[in-house]
């Protein structure tokens, strides 16, 4: 089986799994390591589309 | 006068090691987040494992490169060091010849980068099953 992902699906599921785990094993508590986890999955997708734009930006 | 540098330093005496403290890490880097699931945090636990399956089995299908052991390029032992990390997965995929195929299309990179990273997170929760094990963390 091959499965193709472009490069926001695959942005997109990095930052799922990894700010799950991030989440989990940076924070004590039940709510903070959702809060976290929330922050590191919107962080890692800001970023990469940020990322995109001043790419976009620069080849202007 | 008492001079700071000449005080002895006090030093908390050593805790014996538990076994719960061996045995959870490495059966946590073997099977993710059974380190967790062994000391009952079901949840976290299937979440880890989830998670990092997850990752490494998106990277395969992906045609993403597996590393090997190696001594050459400093990226090459870079990735294998993070291949390792996903433990039993990476001996299996290893073991069936997973991971090794020419790559055909652009994107398999992202699939190689999925396996590193699967393994690397492996690494966190394998510490941070360490730490519930000790009991600095609940």
């Amino acid at each position: 089986m091959t499965i193709t992902l472009n490069h926001f699906s695959a942005a997109t599921v990095f930052a799922l799994f990894a700010s799950i785990v991030f989440g989990i094993t940076h924070r004590e508590n039940t709510r903070d390591m959702v809060r976290y986890g929330a922050y590191c999955f919107v962080m890692f997708l800001g970023g990469a589309l940020l990322a995109g734009w001043v790419m976009w930006l620069l080849r202007r | 006068m008492a001079n700071s540098t000449t005080e002895k330093t006090k030093v908390a005496p050593a805790e014996p090691v538990s076994m719960m403290a061996v045995v959870a890490p490495a059966i946590g880097w073997l099977i993710p987040g059974a380190g967790h699931l062994i000391q009952r945090r079901w949840i976290r636990g299937g979440l880890l494992f989830v998670s990092v399956v997850t990752m490494f089995l998106l990277g395969l299908a992906m045609q993403g490169r597996l590393y090997k052991a190696n001594g050459g390029d400093i990226l090459d032992m870079l990735g294998f060091i993070g291949d390792l990390g996903a433990g039993g997965l990476y001996i299996v995929s290893m073991a069936m010849d997973w991971g090794q195929g020419a790559i055909q299309f652009a994107t398999a990179d992202y699939g190689t980068k999925f396996m590193i990273v699967a393994g690397l997170l492996n690494f966190i929760s394998v510490a941070d099953a360490y730490h519930i094990a000790i009991g600095k963390k609940r």
